[in-house]
């Protein structure tokens, strides 16, 4: 065990835990954030997913070890109001089903956009093959990549959109 | 948007205790008699008094705020949603200024599962008709407060108003009044065509909180003093505990304990060994370093190719008869056109994203207190009785979102799994399986075997037809009293529900025992014997030299829903109109307990061999519809778990254990695979109102394999196929 210094939503966090337990325990069951999920615990369905630098990773797979001096981002960092122009496009084509698997949706999302503004197909499937979806709400998830992503395309000019990254929030 | 974002089940004396503090709460609530009449409306304002067996679906406080009880545990069918909005909508109020609490199983809501599809059915009347009589309720105290007449009031938007002075008072400041008038006999329904919410794409409550992560599942529950249960089972189903060593598991920092714990499935009873700890990691951690000895009890020698070498053999018996009509055996005999063939299933898990979990309490007093995502409140609580041994009262449910359901939340293993362990350490103990307990313990959907026969007339009809089911069944391995006498209903349904005007119908079903646990799931055995069913009649309509759409339409020369769906289903899906070269389309339907929908695939042949889905239209039978697009949305989410199950892993057993464990071996339908999707909905009134949550899915593997079959020109007869390599 060892006290690790974490940044977890731009919030310092210290966590005295095995080094080499998963990122995602420490988050839900040390920290208390329990929207990032516990899936399947081998990197393949993406429930866990969570930002490390802005880059997606699969929390249950990586030894929090790894992410001490990261930026690591949780659904609930991801907008100070849960209005991120991705959530936002979530609840204009209705997503969820039983939602568990969309905070790791939203944040694989999030980073795909991020990297490549204005996603093909190809791309989203790409980027978001992931990320299971039992109750396959998959083409809401496509139609809701293409609607955030003319959104920010339209608000880049003036403004970006509100994140943890521009507004240091949270 | 008020909800709380935990659908905490509110305890009901809690709920009474709030009404009575209030003092002008007013609470309208149904008796848990299920052929209600309005009689069962009955006003429970004098909370303090109200007879035990009953709770209140509508709280109006006198600040105005309004909370609606859903007794429909929310598994992502939109139950958080549809069912509030049934009440919301006579009560004359927007479901985005109320509260929605889940109901915790008390016996005075009556059935609280959600299965079958049921839901919206067996709930549109009785709680559209709790919502009117609070609103006469409230217009006549209005009336009262005013004196005026009643006609001359309308209820809107939570306030009445008095329409020629214009006055207004708020429910709340009415709630009293109200709460003291008999409850009306027979209130008045609003006529459809005045729906604000009912019918409408209303947006989901629980949307903003599932795309925030801010919804609360069974595994996000929380309650002072917890801790974390990891428990070893064997894989090999049946195998009995003989020993443990847990010296090095207590080595671990944060492991506190090893105990044994039984698993109650039905009539099964299976052991474990519990490693309990501070977190969940250090459990599992704790889990891997035991030292289990497990007799297998000759269980590793069982393989599924065995056992469907063993279907393959018991296909020859005639087995018990379920439906009959006409002289199959005679006009079979006669027939100079006869067609045969067999269709093999296999089993399949739910694999719901949210593994099995449970965060329970035992509490002095012989009480515990469950933290959950179920099926059922209800049988939540009424398992939790039998296995713990103790009254139905004494245990408390709070129904969580589940983090999907399919049928295997209607078992309730996992939430007895947790309550025996806080039994026995003295804390409350969170139990969260791994993706491995979860793919390799079962319950699954069991498999079906089904023998087709059928034969033709001289001018292509088909006049004879007999469905031989050959297969485990669900009841067989959970009951303890089993009758082989009689043929199964649940794993022949739907054989004998079909349309089709065959004179000659035989249905039969073969019995086969099996150890391994089987249980429901979405949509059951017409998922396996829809793509017997319906791949076969495309069969006969080869071997007739028709088009498989004409063939079936031809037998149905009587008005039914299926022929309003069929007929639908041709016109949308463009039938008559040819498609790009190397394609194929099939189509199939399907009427069963659950409902009725028809689909038509369209599949591309790949250069490099395979076929790839193009789309698939459906038309879905409902009669009537509370919310368009969450059919939408159950009817995709059907199309992808059919897929999922039609060409994905399936569950195979060697030497007694599940080859499949995770989703790397037990792979599900991933966004690239995902044809587009085209949804019909046929909502044109009428007495019948039907279920939503399942009727897509039985006709799509029989579609996909009609369409490989016009594409190709190969049969597909066994589930999981790779479309690939077909």
């Amino acid at each position: 065990m060892a006290i690790l210094k974490l940044t977890i939503n731009n919030k310092p966090v210290a966590a005295d835990v095995d080094p080499q337990m998963p990122l995602l325990w420490v988050i839900r069951d040390v920290v208390g954030l329990t929207g990032t999920k516990f899936g399947c615990g081998i990197a393949q369905c993406g429930a866990c997913t969570v930002h490390l630098n802005g880059n997606p990773v699969r929390s249950c797979s990586l030894p929090v070890s790894a992410a001490v001096g990261q930026k690591i981002t949780t659904i609930e960092g991801l907008s100070p109001n849960a209005d991120h122009a991705v959530q936002r496009a979530w609840i204009a084509h209705q997503v969820p089903q039983c939602g568990y698997c969309q905070s790791g949706q939203i944040m694989s999302a999030v980073a795909l956009l991020k990297q490549t503004p204005t996603p093909t197909d190809a791309d989203i499937d790409a980027a978001m093959q992931g990320n299971i979806c039992r109750c396959g709400t998959y083409n809401r998830i496509r139609d809701a990549i293409h609607t955030a992503a003319a959104e920010l395309k339209n608000s880049a000019p003036t403004a970006k959109p509100a994140t943890l990254e521009t507004t240091g929030q949270r | 948007m008020k909800t709380p974002l935990t659908p905490q089940s509110v305890d009901r004396r809690d709920f009474l205790k709030t009404a009575g503090l209030t003092g002008a709460a007013f609470a309208l609530g149904l008796s848990a008699v299920r052929s209600a009449g309005i009689a069962d409306v009955l006003n429970l304002s004098g909370a303090a008094t109200a007879p035990a067996s009953l709770t209140p679906y509508i709280l109006i406080e006198p600040s105005g705020q309004i909370t609606i009880m859903n007794p429909k545990p929310e598994i992502g069918q939109g139950t958080y949603q549809s069912i509030p909005s049934l009440i919301a909508e006579e009560l004359e109020v927007s479901l985005d200024t109320v509260i929605i609490k889940p109901t915790g199983g008390e016996a005075a809501f009556g059935g609280q599962v959600v299965g079958g599809s049921s839901s919206i059915r067996g709930s549109y009347t009785r709680l559209r008709k709790v919502g009117a009589s609070a609103r006469e309720m409230l217009l006549q105290a209005a009336g009262q407060q005013w004196n005026v007449p009643v006609a001359e009031c309308m209820a809107e938007n939570g306030t009445i108003i008095h329409k020629p002075s214009g006055k207004k008072l708020t429910y709340g400041q009415l709630a009293e009044t109200a709460a003291k008038l008999p409850v009306p006999t027979n209130p008045t329904l609003k006529d459809p065509k005045d729906f604000k919410i009912l019918g409408k794409n209303t947006p989901r409550p629980d949307v903003p909180m599932k795309s925030s992560g801010q919804a609360m599942f069974g595994i996000d529950a929380k309650t002072p003093g917890m801790v974390y249960a990891s428990v070893a089972r064997c894989a090999v189903i049946g195998s009995k505990l003989v020993g443990f060593d847990a010296a090095a598991s207590l080595k671990i920092k944060g492991v506190q304990q090893a105990v044994t714990v039984e698993r109650v499935l039905g009539k099964n009873r299976y052991e474990g060994v519990a490693i309990i700890a501070d977190t969940y990691w250090a459990a599992k951690q704790g889990r891997d370093a035991l030292k289990i000895t497990w007799d297998h009890q000759g269980f590793d020698a069982f393989n599924t190719a065995d056992y469907e070498k063993k279907l393959r053999d018991l296909a020859r018996t005639d087995g018990v008869q379920g439906h009959n009509s006409g002289e199959f055996d005679k006009v079979f005999a006669e027939s100079s056109a006869q067609v045969e063939a067999f269709y093999e299933t296999p089993m399949v898990s739910h694999s719901t994203m949210e593994p099995m979990n449970a965060l329970a309490h035992w509490q002095p007093g012989d009480k515990v207190e469950v933290w959950v995502s179920s099926q059922g409140p209800d049988l939540t609580k009424g398992e939790m009785a039998r296995v713990l041994g103790i009254p139905q009262d004494n245990v408390t449910v709070h129904i969580m979102f589940n983090g999907g359901g399919f049928g295997r939340r209607l078992s309730q293993d996992f939430a007895t799994e947790a309550a025996l362990l806080s039994k026995a350490v003295g804390k409350p103990v969170k139990v969260v399986w791994t993706r491995e307990d979860d793919t390799q313990l079962g319950p699954f959907r069991p498999m079906t075997f089904s023998a087709m026969r059928g034969a033709l007339s001289a001018d292509g009809k088909a006049v004879a037809l007999q469905h031989k089911v050959i297969s485990p069944s669900i009841d067989a391995t959970m009951r303890e009293k089993y009758d082989q006498t009689k043929a199964d209903g649940t794993m022949i349904e739907g054989t004998d529900e079909q349309k089709y005007e065959i004179a000659n119908l035989n249905t039969r079903y073969v019995f086969a025992d099996l150890h391994i646990p089987l249980t429901y799931w979405r949509a059951v055995t017409s998922t396996t014997l829809a793509f017997a069913h319906e791949c076969f009649i495309d069969e006969m309509a080869v071997k007739a030299g028709q088009d498989p759409m004409a063939f079936r339409l031809a037998m149905l020369t009587k008005n039914s829903d299926t022929k309003r769906v069929l007929t639908k289903l041709r016109e949308v899906s463009n039938w008559d109109k040819p498609l790009p070269s190397g394609w194929g389309r099939g189509v199939a339907q399907w009427e069963f307990f659950a409902g009725l929908a028809a689909q038509v695939v369209e599949v591309s042949k790949l250069p490099g061999g395979g076929v790839k889905v193009e789309k698939v239209y459906c038309v879905i039978d409902l009669g009537t519809v509370v919310n368009p697009d969450m059919v939408k949305a159950q009817t995709e989410g059907c199309i992808a778990m059919a897929l999922t199950a039609a060409n994905k892993d399936g569950i195979t057993f060697v030497n007694g254990r599940s080859v499949q464990a995770n989703f790397d071996t037990n792979q599900m339908l991933r966004i690239n695979e995902m044809p587009k999707i085209e949804v019909h909905i046929l909502a044109e009134g009428g007495p019948v109102i039907k279920g939503v949550g399942e009727p897509g899915l039985p006709p799509l593997a029989p579609a996909l394999g009609n369409a490989v079959f016009a594409a190709i020109g190969k049969r597909v007869r066994k589930l999981p196929f790779d479309l690939a390599k077909v």
